[in-house]
């Protein structure tokens, strides 16, 4: 488990496209908004938690094709489907080495990213909060899209297709505890929420992640 | 006492029988060789051995973790040296060490060059040294040695029976002579479809609808 | 005898060739009927004519959860036990699903407008009709995308199944998300207002309606898929030898 971990992180490092792309690809949305909305900061602020969350989502699907689809072509995963680690738990581990280099640094750097767009200040540690609760869950869904479709020719806008749906729960009760936190309010229910659907989540979805990719190795 | 049982297998490729009726027993030491004309399943068999595909039908009679299946591409990541390639494969599979697979197949003086940095053959002797750090008495080979020079065939050739002696086995897809004379030769046919038997599982769709 | 023999697909063929004329005429008979007689029923106090959308409205509603649930079903019995024609059925069933789905949610926009003076609000409602939309589409371009039925068949099983857990999750986590403008179910014993029996007749024939409709259109897709699968299954016979 280990190695197949510490592998992931050093391809990822090595071959560039891992940690940068998707914080710059988070930046431009966090420019991008302003500028469509206009640069009146009480809107903005208004508008932040939502705009934050949907930003961390659009980062972590950028980079969900890659979690299978090399290890499918070079025939890595023939090789990890007869080894003695479950395949169930390659996926995990899988999923893991993604979150640590686009959902934990997109969890940390949110508040630099939050200043650009006004957030009120007492949301900020909610903010870190529901992303790295959030962004686990997110990386999870995403191998499961990614096993599904993994062996199609343009299975990217696809998978965008099949993941994008999934990820309404962790959105809703995500943006809802910034939002509550930015009011004021008591963002713990929605946070409560939001562990348990990352919870579940976890604990489900590597079985039907492994299926698929069984039905995509045959 | 055998390695590896398979009695009565059928096995299929997109939703019709490909090969049927293969029956075999490898004791420790012994090696099979499976020949026939391209497009006749012999990647199809491999891979349902290694449990990568379901068998429509028979049985397949083998320890769990018994199988090492080395196909048509070496799972090797362009990023990573080539001992770092092999030390990761060599972890998932229980930490063997991976000084014996490099001597095996000449690839000391390579170890620390990136494996996109490899000639094809190269990469090659690379994938075939992980068969060594798996571990597992059982080899299942597709064409092993394609983009091999004649030396690297020596080499495997040698690291192959290296491997029976030491009471491993192997099934192999190939039509070139590695020296093994003792070895069964299991000739695959031409596959003639013909009715499913009613009670017998359809292979997929196309058998189901056919 | 069992149920099972059913899924063979030539009994199948045979067994719905003989009823699909039937469903057809019942389903014309019961949906005609039910719309007649809804369009024909006098105006409610408070809502005027619009409130006659709901024999439209309510029925297609109904069957966009159904559908899916008989596609979960469906899905199911192919994973378990691999009976093809039940996995065909599941495909067949989701474009009709999708455009129930569809027509609840115009008809909802069309009632929607006068009554709420908006075309669309984000309602709890109407969101899950809209996220449920979204899983029709993804499974339907799943069915598409993946070349061999084999896979196709299995993938979208599983898609199904997660998708399920995930629509039911997405419900209650939109309520939680927002309370909503929507009347409650429109057939629910609530004390107070409750439909009276002059609008709960027809519609109870809309939604008769609408099932043999769904029944009738089931049969004939999954006819046409069985065709399909059996030409395909010639061509790669004829391929291989």
């Amino acid at each position: 488990m280990w190695a197949l971990l510490i592998r992931d992180l050093r391809l990822a490092t090595r071959s560039g496209g891992g940690f940068g792309l998707a914080l710059a690809f988070f930046l431009i949305v966090c420019t991008l908004v302003p500028f469509g909305v206009g640069p009146e900061g009480g809107q903005l602020s208004r508008i932040a938690p939502g705009i934050l969350w949907v930003g961390a989502l659009l980062s972590c699907l950028l980079s969900l094709d890659r979690i299978f689809a090399l290890d499918f072509e070079d025939g890595s995963l023939d090789l990890l489907a007869t080894a003695p680690l479950p395949l169930e738990g390659a996926v995990a581990v899988k999923a893991l080495a993604h979150w640590l280099v686009t959902g934990l640094p997109l969890a940390l750097s949110a508040p630099v990213f939050a200043l650009l767009l006004h957030l009120p200040g007492p949301a900020y540690p909610w903010l870190v909060a529901s992303l790295v609760l959030g962004t686990p869950a997110l990386s999870m869904l995403g191998a499961f899209g990614a096993a599904v479709t993994v062996g199609l020719r343009r299975g990217g806008l696809l998978m965008s297709l099949l993941v994008l749906p999934l990820y309404v729960p962790t959105l809703i009760f995500g943006a809802e505890a910034v939002r509550r936190g930015a009011a004021g309010a008591d963002p713990v229910t929605p946070l409560v929420f939001l562990a348990a659907v990352t919870l579940s989540t976890l604990a489900l979805t590597p079985f039907a992640a492994a299926a698929a990719l069984r039905v995509n190795l045959r | 006492m055998s390695l590896l049982a398979v009695r009565d297998l059928a096995v299929a490729r997109g939703g019709l029988r490909a090969v049927e009726g293969v029956h075999f027993a490898l004791a420790p030491g012994a090696a099979l060789v499976l020949r026939g004309p391209n497009g006749i399943g012999k990647t199809t068999l491999l891979r349902t051995l290694a449990g990568l595909q379901p068998a429509v039908a028979g049985v397949i009679e083998a320890a769990a973790d018994s199988m090492a299946y080395a196909g048509h591409s070496d799972g090797l990541k362009p990023a990573l040296s080539a001992a770092e390639n092999l030390r990761f494969w060599a972890e998932i599979f229980g930490g063997r060490d991976i000084e014996a697979a490099l001597a095996a197949m000449n690839l000391r003086d390579l170890a620390a060059r990136p494996a996109h940095a490899l000639s094809a053959g190269q990469k090659r002797r690379l994938g075939l040294a992980r068969l060594m750090v798996t571990g597992r008495p059982v080899w299942l080979l597709d064409e092993p040695t394609v983009s091999l020079d004649r030396d690297s065939v020596a080499l495997f050739a040698a690291m192959l029976r290296a491997h029976l002696d030491r009471g491993g086995a192997a099934v192999i897809a190939t039509h070139i002579d590695l020296g093994l004379h003792e070895a069964e030769i299991l000739e695959l046919g031409p596959f003639r479809a013909g009715r499913v038997p009613s009670q017998s599982r359809p292979a997929g769709f196309n058998e189901a609808f056919g | 005898m069992s149920i099972w023999e059913y899924a063979n697909p030539v009994k199948f063929m045979r067994t719905s060739g003989a009823v699909l004329p039937w469903v057809v005429a019942a389903a014309a008979l019961a949906t005609v009927g039910g719309l007649v007689w809804g369009f024909l029923t006098p105006e409610d106090y408070k809502q005027g004519s619009t409130v006659k959308i709901v024999f439209l409205h309510v029925p297609a509603a109904l069957m966009a959860i159904n559908i899916w649930l008989m596609m979960l079903v469906a899905s199911l019995i192919w994973l378990v036990r691999r009976h093809h024609v039940s996995a065909l059925a599941a495909k067949a069933a989701a474009p009709v699903g999708a455009v129930m789905t569809l027509i609840a949610l115009i008809t909802g926009a069309i009632w929607g407008q006068p009554m709420w003076g908006t075309w669309w609000e984000w309602d709890p409602r109407l969101t899950s009709f809209l996220i449920l939309f979204l899983f029709y589409l993804g499974y339907m371009a799943l069915w598409e995308a993946v070349e061999n039925p084999d896979s196709a068949a299995d993938l979208t099983g599983v898609l199904c199944l997660v998708g399920s857990v995930f629509a039911i999750l997405s419900r209650y986590a939109v309520n939680f998300w927002n309370q909503g403008l929507h009347q409650g179910a429109s057939l629910s014993v609530a004390p107070g207002e409750r439909m009276s029996a002059i609008y709960r007749y027809p519609l109870y024939l809309s939604m008769l309606g609408f099932f043999l409709l769904f029944l009738a259109l089931l049969l004939i897709r999954t006819r046409t898929e069985i065709r399909r699968r059996r030409l395909a299954a010639l061509l790669a016979r004829e391929n291989r030898a």
